[in-house]
């Protein structure tokens, strides 16, 4: 070899290794649940609150903060390359990752790094948010060392600023309701969507825009989160939903109702998960979806087997 | 053959004007803009909308543009008494149901609102802008953007734009949809009884409670907001994204 192609080599390297980086460790982002259960608020206490966006230093680190708000909210517009559907960071954490019960990231940065049960390794922050963008806007997870997830984080840890470390926060995650008693019904559910949710998310789930904007995100079908999303769960939607829907009237929905109509919106086709084995719905079901919640993929429903995935 | 007689002759005629299209009764949206309905009492839209449209002075709203759905659902909720104007009310009963259907496709057929991709930069806590572009989620307040679409250009047929209108109508609706709270009586002033709503036409009751968690400042600055936005003389790039 010679010293110009070794140069070549050396200089090549790191961009190969950039392009690997790229092809995440599907194993390493399956699971979304492995973390402590966090604890109920105290009632007449206030959950944690993160500081004012005021309060972000007009500097670099600032500049950085911002870039990460933007990317929160603006997904798709701003990282295209690594978003697959029409979703936003902000379509499930709700007032750009600040309100309690709707995922925050105050609560959710100082659990990481954590070890997960499920693939029997620590994972960082980085790695949770490669998975949602894996998972739940059905993309290219970004690098590591990206700048777009370098944004997210300096956000993320900005947000976070004198939270406790390790500490699980009341309003981490979606606070999801307990099953109902007598189950879930998706008739039921079909009916509290049409009532409640079809205005915003269509008749078909599908979601509205404005021009090329997706402003209400679809729910299911090709544009919405795939198979392996923590949302496509029963028990995380029902969640999301009773603490954040229908937008600004979050609360007023029973647990059974949003149980009902997290299971009916849950019961269509969405992109195929990432992680599929072997091509085998039946495998992919025993591996990533038995033991994961609530969930229907690989599960025959109305005579229709679900998990078939849309592109 | 035999019976076919005159009677049976203007049978036949009448059949056959009837299936002709009949341009003289059809309703005519822009002839009602410009002239108003077919009963008297419904006025030429124009007179206060603007001979373009796009609303006048006095929280005449803008109404060149908006979604076909929502102007007519609006005229509906006018004769029902869902949504309350003492201008308005008569006006929209006197309009026949064709009449109703005409003049909102003709409406839905002006232009459009021109709003450039983000008007107005970073919102500062506590402004008008802040309330459009944040909301207030400490009283689950969402920001407008988020339903009314990204500056408030408006999504599909039941969030009509804010962008375009005057602040003076979008103060008017957030308190038709609050309603006035009952004052007591103090030693100087005398009690002033609850004013109920005069708008419950919004879906969900989605307005309704948003309305309700704002100030009266809070009203005014975030109507202020979008009344500041105007009409863009630059057309927006539809192929771009409108940022939030």
């Amino acid at each position: 070899m010679t010293t110009i192609s070794v140069r070549l080599a050396v200089l090549l390297l790191p961009l190969l290794m950039a392009s690997g980086a790229m092809a995440v460790d599907t194993a390493r982002l399956d699971d979304q649940t492995q973390l402590p259960k966090a604890p109920k608020k105290v009632s007449g206490t206030k959950y944690f609150q993160p500081p004012a966006e005021g309060e972000i230093p007009n500097n670099a680190f600032g500049e950085l903060v911002r870039r990460g708000q933007d990317l929160f909210m603006n997904t798709k517009a701003l990282a295209p390359q690594y978003v697959g559907n029409e979703m936003n960071c902000v379509n499930c954490h709700i007032d750009r990752g600040r309100k309690a019960n709707s995922a925050p990231l105050w609560a959710a940065y100082p659990m990481y790094p954590a070890y997960r049960k499920k693939n029997n390794k620590v994972n960082t922050f980085v790695e949770r948010m490669q998975g949602c963008f894996q998972f739940s806007m059905n993309g290219k997870p970004p690098a590591a060392d990206s700048e777009v997830l370098t944004a997210l984080t300096a956000y993320a840890y900005w947000m976070s600023t004198n939270a406790p470390i390790g500490k699980a926060l009341p309003g981490r995650g979606f606070d999801e309701p307990p099953p109902p008693k007598g189950g879930y019904d998706i008739g039921r559910g079909k009916v509290v969507y049409e009532k409640q949710c079809a205005i915003c998310h269509g008749d078909n789930g599908e979601g509205k825009k404005v021009g090329v904007t997706s402003v209400f995100p679809p729910l299911w079908g090709k544009d919405s989160y795939n198979w392996g999303a923590g949302m496509h769960r029963i028990n995380t939607a029902a969640g999301f939903i009773q603490h954040n829907m229908p937008l600004g009237r979050g609360e007023t929905l029973s647990d059974q109702d949003a149980w009902d109509v997290a299971a009916f919106i849950n019961s269509h086709e969405r992109p195929q998960d990432p992680r599929l084995v072997n091509g085998s719905i039946e495998e992919t079901r025993k591996r990533y979806h038995a033991d994961d919640g609530v969930n229907l993929y690989g599960v025959t429903v109305n005579g229709t087997l679900l998990g078939q995935g849309v592109k | 053959m035999r019976d076919f007689g005159p009677s049976r002759r203007l049978a036949l005629l009448c059949g056959v004007l009837l299936s002709l299209p009949l341009p003289a009764l059809a309703a005519d949206g822009e002839a009602i803009m410009q002239k108003g309905g077919a009963n008297p009492a419904a006025m030429p839209c124009i007179t206060c909308h603007g001979a373009d449209g796009k609303g006048m002075a006095g929280g005449f709203p803008r109404l060149s543009g908006l979604p076909e759905d929502y102007l007519a659902k609006q005229l509906r909720d006018f004769k029902s008494g869902s949504r309350q104007n003492p201008i308005m009310q008569p006006i929209a009963s006197a309009l026949t149901d064709e009449e109703v259907a005409a003049v909102a496709k003709a409406y839905a057929q002006r232009p459009k609102v021109n709003v450039q991709a983000t008007p107005g930069g970073r919102p500062v806590e506590g402004s008008g802008a802040w309330i459009a572009l944040r909301g207030l989620w400490d009283r689950n307040v969402p920001e407008c953007t988020l339903c009314h679409g990204p500056a408030g250009v408006g999504v599909g047929s039941h969030f009509p734009p804010l962008a375009g209108q005057s602040a003076e109508y979008i103060e008017a609706q957030l308190k038709a949809w609050r309603g006035e709270k009952a004052v007591a009586a103090t030693k100087k002033a005398k009690a002033i009884p609850a004013v109920a709503p005069t708008r419950r036409n919004d879906p969900n009751g989605l307005m309704q409670h948003i309305a309700v968690d704002l100030s009266d400042a809070e009203i005014k600055a975030v109507a202020e907001y979008f009344g500041s936005l105007g009409d863009s003389k630059e057309p927006f790039d539809e192929t771009q994204h409108r940022l939030r």
